[in-house]
């Protein structure tokens, strides 16, 4: 393929590059943009910046500035890397390549991380192409390879990327902290391209999960303590912890593959006890001692077994295909069970105001 | 019973591959592995339909119907009466991963995918 041909594929291409970046800069100056400098070290600014990150606090907005960054003391023989301008995937990259003198092209993915973003198509062969020409990497570098995250794979194509740029594309290990090992042979070892759920990978998930819910939990235990107790309030916080926080923890030692069963058993192990006390509370006719515990019995494995079918979206190992399956199998049966449970709850509400019990 | 996942969209023609072991390279779960004269399926169920091998083959030996598996995004494209095939988790509206989603969407998908 010719020189101008090449071209031609970008101009025809940059339209709709441009229409999806935040600026049109590269159409209209001629300029290339400044090289800025970056370090390997971790600082308190941006440890702080990762734990707001972690708690979703202010989301979308823990971001650096796309383009092209210099580490340590790069040359023209030196690796290029490309990131995401997500400030976790960013330090993650940094901070691994301590001591190693690198280029790093930051696309711009809105602040989302590399996967998510490879997945949605930000982090894309548009972009990609789009950094390299508009930072003129290919006048900074005299070799034509840059180093893609491997989970940035689901977005690139990296034929069209060679065609448009004659960079090539070399997938980089799925962790940023196997890069060191990784560029000693350029080549990654199986384990090095395995994606790992690890307890700490899935710990650090665990407070944006809760944290979504927080809100109507407050609600619903502070309504639940005026109709039917602290215990019921305790309830209500239990099932929502356990689906957010305990379910994540104990994911791959629940029995069954599907997130909903294992949200099902846990979740009837977390109501056990409050069926136990509410079917047993003195003073309670019979039949509503055991409508509560009814109620305890369904309300809480539902609530829980659907906080564990949205953790699918969140784990690294869910097909699509699969989920599907899941939702059509089970949501019935899940809202089934939080109908009844709630009508039970109802009617013992109704039941303590008139006084009946 | 009770393992949803023993099926995915994904396919793989064995005539067609160049053995270039791009496949190896991008798939997170080792769901291909290189041989001699093509690379052979040996974990179809490990499959994620991430689509990555997909789109990286050069020879379009591979195909999936690819999306991340996102409950609340399917669930949510159900209720709307939406196709919960072509709704995302990290689609363009209200995504998890997204731009204008609301605060519950933005984060469902803050993943155990963000290495690098
Ligand atoms: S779709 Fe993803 S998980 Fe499935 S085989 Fe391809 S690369 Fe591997
Ligand atoms: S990417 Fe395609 S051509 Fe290359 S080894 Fe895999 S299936 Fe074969």
């Amino acid at each position: 393929m010719t020189e101008e041909n090449n071209t031609s594929i970008f101009e025809t291409k940059k339209k709709t590059i441009t229409g999806t970046q935040t600026c049109g800069c590269a159409d209209n100056c001629c300029e290339t943009p400044a090289i800025q400098t970056t370090t390997s070290k971790i600082i308190f600014a941006d440890r702080l910046d990762h734990l707001l990150a972690r708690l979703g606090w202010n989301r979308l907005n823990h971001s650096v500035e796309p383009g092209l960054y210099r580490l340590g003391d790069p040359d023209a023989e030196s690796p290029v890397f490309a990131s995401a301008n997500y400030t976790l995937s960013f330090d993650a990259l940094r901070s691994s390549l301590a001591g190693i003198d690198a280029w790093i092209l930051v696309l711009d993915t809105k602040g989302i991380n590399v996967w998510c973003a490879a997945g949605k198509g930000t982090f894309g062969t548009d972009e990609l192409v789009h950094r390299i020409e508009s930072t003129g990497l290919a006048g900074i570098v005299s070799h034509r390879k840059i180093i893609v995250p491997q989970l940035g794979a689901p977005g690139v194509f990296w034929p069209e990327v060679v065609q448009r740029t004659k960079f090539i594309v070399e997938y980089g290990p799925v962790r940023a902290n196997d890069l060191p090992e990784y560029l000693k042979t350029h080549t990654a070892t199986p384990d090095m391209r395995c994606v790992k759920f690890s307890l700490r990978d899935r710990l650090v998930l665990t407070p944006v999960e809760f944290m979504h819910f927080a809100l109507p939990t407050v609600a619903i235990s502070a309504a639940l303590w005026f109709l039917a107790g602290p215990f019921a309030a305790l309830a209500a916080v239990s099932a929502v912890l356990s689906g957010t926080v305990l379910f994540p923890l104990l994911l791959p030692v629940i029995p069954t593959r599907d997130f909903s069963t294992k949200g099902m058993i846990l979740g009837v192990i977390v109501s056990l006890p409050f069926a136990y006390v509410f079917g047993t509370t003195p003073g309670l006719p019979m039949w509503a001692g055991a409508l509560s515990a009814v109620a305890a019995l369904l309300l809480i494995p539902a609530v829980i077994a659907y906080l564990a079918l949205n953790f699918t979206g969140c784990s690294t190992f869910t097909s699509r295909m699969g989920v599907k399956k899941e939702i059509f199998s089970y949501v019935k049966v899940m809202a089934g069970m939080a109908a009844v449970g709630v009508i039970s709850g109802i009617i013992l509400g109704v039941s303590k105001i008139m006084g009946v019990i | 019973m009770f393992n949803s996942y023993t099926e995915t969209s994904l396919s793989f023609d064995s005539a067609l591959c160049i053995n270039c072991k791009r496949c190896t390279q991008v798939c997170p779960h080792a769901v291909f592995t290189a041989g001699p004269t093509c690379v052979s399926l040996d974990r179809p169920s490990a499959c994620m339909e991430c689509g990555a091998c997909a789109l990286n083959c050069p020879v379009q030996a591979i195909t999936v119907q690819s999306g991340v598996g996102c409950a609340w995004a399917m669930i949510g494209a159900a209720l709307r009466g939406k196709d919960m095939d072509t709704e995302s988790c990290c689609g363009e509206n209200g995504s998890c991963c997204g731009n204008s989603g609301s605060k519950q969407k933005a984060s469902v998908c803050d993943c155990g995918k963000k290495e690098r």
